[in-house]
C-alpha cells in the first residue's frame, strides 16, 4: 500500500517536472510553423470524421432520452434547449476529448515510444536537440488550441443530430428549434465548455507524450499506449468533475 | 583527445561500469569490444554526456565533461558524430532533412545550401538521388550509410560508431567497413567503434580495448591482442561457449 502511494506520488512529481519542461520550452524557443501545421492536420483535422459521427449520434441519443422524460409533461419541445445545454457544457468537450485521447493520444504515445526504442530520441539528444522541445511542445500547443475548436464542432453536430429528432419525430420547425437552442445557451455555457476542453487537450498532450518516453523495449510500447489512453480517460473525468463543480459555484 | 579516469556507473545497485580507465588519441580508430550487456553503450552515452557517471572523470580535449552543465554539454556533444546501432534515422523526415538535421537545427543556412551539402555528403557515402526518399524506403545497409552521412556532414572532431554492422548483410558489411576506412584515411577523424563483431572491428581499428564486467581487461594494438595470455580475451576471440567468461557468469 505504502509502495503504491509512493509510486503515485513519484508519478505525479514526474508529471509536474514534465509540465514545467514543456512550459520552459514553449517560452524559450520560436516554433517551427510548418511542424505546427503538420501536427494540427494530424491531431485536429484527422479527428473530424470520427468526432462528426459520434457527436451526431450522441445528439440523437440525448434528444430521445430527454424527450422520454419530457413526454410526461408534454414538453417535448424543450429537447432543443436540453440537448444543446448537455452538449455544450458537458458532452461536447468530454466526448471530443475522449475521442482524441483514444485516437491521437494513443498514436502520439506509440510514435514517441517507437522513436525511443529505435534510438531516435537518443539521436535528438546527440544532436543537442531537446526531445521535449522537438517532440512534445508542438503537440501540446496544437492540442491546447484545437481541442476547444473540436469541442465546438462536436457541439454543432450533436445539436444537428438533436434537430433531426426534433424535426422528424416531434415536428418542431427549424426556426423554432434553433431559437429555443440559442435562447437556452448562454455565453457562460460556451466559456465553461471551452475551458474544459482546453484542460482536457492539455491532459491528453501531457499524458500521451509522457507515457511515450517510458518504454525501454518494443513490447513495452503497447503497454504504454494502453496506459496512456486509460490514464487520459481517468484524468479527463476527474478534471471534468472538479471543473463542473467549480463552474457550478462560480458561473452558476 | 578522450581520456577516462576511474569511471563508475550503476543502475539500481548493479555496477555497469566498474572503474574504467581509457585513453583514445587524436586521429586514431579505437575499438571497444565486449559481449552484449558488457556496458559498451553505457560507456558511449557517458562519453557523450547523455548519462551522468556516479564517479570518475571524462576528459574531451582536456575538458572534464562530468563537471559541465547541460548547456555546456550540448556544445561538447556537437563535437561528436554518432552512428547508431539501429541507424536511428528520423522516420518522419526525408533523407535530405535527416542528413542535414544538424544544419536545420543549429545554423541559419538556406534550404538550398543545406541540400547541396547533403548531396555532396551522400555522394561521399555512395548514395545519390535519394534526398527526397524516406528512411522506410531504404535497405538496412543504405540506412547505415545515410546515418554515417548524417554523422560526418558537419565535420565533427570525433565519430562514434555503435555496432555499425549489426543487422545488415555481408556485402553491405564490407561496404560499410570500406567506407569507414576510407573516411578515416581521407579526413583523419578520431573514430571510436563499439562492436561485438571482432572480425569487423579488427579490419577497422588501430588499437582496441576489451570491456568485461564493467572493466577494461585488455587494451592494446592488434598485435598485442594476438599475444595476450588473458583467457577471457582468448575465449572471446575464439568465440567459445566454454571458458572463464561463461563460467563466471553461470
Amino acid at each position: 500500500m505504502i509502495n503504491k502511494i509512493l509510486n503515485l506520488a513519484g508519478y505525479c512529481g514526474d508529471i509536474c517536472i514534465f509540465i514545467k519542461d514543456i512550459f520552459f520550452w514553449i517560452f524559450t524557443k520560436k516554433r517551427n510553423f510548418k511542424l505546427l501545421i503538420y501536427e494540427f492536420i494530424t491531431i485536429g483535422i484527422d479527428n473530424l470524421p470520427l468526432v462528426t459521427l459520434i457527436s451526431f449520434f450522441v445528439g440523437i441519443i440525448i434528444a430521445f432520452q430527454t424527450a422520454y422524460q419530457l413526454k410526461q409533461f408534454s414538453s417535448e419541445i424543450y429537447i432543443a434547449s436540453l440537448t444543446a445545454l448537455s452538449l455544450v457544457r458537458e458532452l461536447g468537450p468530454v466526448l471530443g476529448s475522449l475521442i482524441v485521447a483514444a485516437r491521437s493520444g494513443a498514436s502520439i504515445t506509440a510514435g514517441i515510444g517507437s522513436m525511443k526504442i529505435s534510438e531516435q530520441v537518443d539521436a535528438l539528444e546527440a544532436f543537442s536537440v531537446n526531445p521535449i522541445d522537438y517532440l512534445v511542445v508542438s503537440k501540446f500547443i496544437v492540442l491546447f488550441i484545437s481541442m476547444p475548436i473540436l469541442s465546438i464542432y462536436a457541439d454543432l453536430f450533436g445539436i444537428f443530430g438533436g434537430y433531426l429528432i426534433g424535426s422528424f419525430k416531434f415536428a418542431i420547425p427549424f426556426k423554432l428549434y434553433f431559437r429555443l437552442t440559442f435562447e437556452a445557451l448562454k455565453f457562460k455555457d460556451l466559456i465553461a465548455g471551452t475551458i474544459k476542453s482546453v484542460f482536457f487537450g492539455s491532459i491528453i498532450a501531457v499524458v500521451s507524450c509522457y507515457e511515450g518516453f517510458r518504454p525501454f523495449s518494443s513490447n513495452e510500447v503497447s503497454y504504454a499506449v494502453t496506459r496512456s489512453v486509460v490514464k487520459s480517460f481517468i484524468f479527463i473525468i476527474i478534471c471534468d468533475s472538479i471543473l463542473t463543480a467549480l463552474f457550478y459555484f462560480i458561473l452558476i | 583527445m578522450i581520456h577516462i579516469e576511474n569511471l563508475y556507473k550503476s543502475f539500481n545497485g548493479k555496477k555497469v561500469l566498474n572503474g574504467i580507465n581509457l585513453t583514445i588519441n587524436k586521429s586514431e580508430t579505437f575499438l571497444i569490444i565486449g559481449r552484449s550487456g558488457a556496458g559498451k553503450t553505457v560507456l558511449l552515452k557517458s562519453i557523450l554526456g547523455l548519462l551522468k557517471p556516479d564517479s570518475g572523470k571524462i576528459f574531451i580535449d582536456n575538458v572534464d565533461i562530468t563537471l559541465l552543465n547541460n548547456k555546456e554539454l550540448e556544445k561538447v556533444r556537437l563535437q561528436f558524430g554518432l552512428v547508431f546501432q539501429s541507424s536511428a534515422l528520423f522516420d518522419f523526415l526525408t533523407i535530405e532533412e535527416n542528413v542535414g538535421f544538424y544544419f536545420y537545427q543549429h545554423t541559419n543556412l538556406k534550404r538550398s545550401e543545406i541540400r547541396e551539402k547533403v548531396k555532396e555528403t551522400l555522394k561521399l557515402v555512395g548514395l545519390e538521388g535519394i534526398e527526397d526518399m524516406y528512411p522506410y524506403q531504404l535497405s538496412g545497409g543504405m540506412k547505415k550509410r545515410v546515418s554515417i552521412a548524417r554523422a560526418i556532414i558537419y565535420n565533427p572532431k570525433i565519430i562514434i560508431y555503435d555496432e555499425p554492422t549489426t543487422g545488415i548483410d555481408p556485402i553491405s558489411i564490407d561496404k560499410i567497413v570500406s567506407l569507414i576506412n576510407d573516411l578515416h584515411n581521407r579526413f583523419l577523424i578520431t573514430s571510436l567503434i563499439v562492436t561485438h563483431d571482432l572480425e569487423v572491428g579488427l579490419k577497422l581499428a588501430d588499437r582496441l580495448a576489451f570491456l568485461f564486467g564493467g572493466r577494461i581487461i585488455f587494451e592494446g594494438t592488434k598485435e598485442d591482442l594476438k599475444n595476450t595470455q588473458d583467457q577471457r580475451v582468448i575465449q572471446f576471440i575464439q568465440g567459445s561457449s566454454r571458458g572463464p567468461i561463461t563460467e563466471m557468469q553461470v
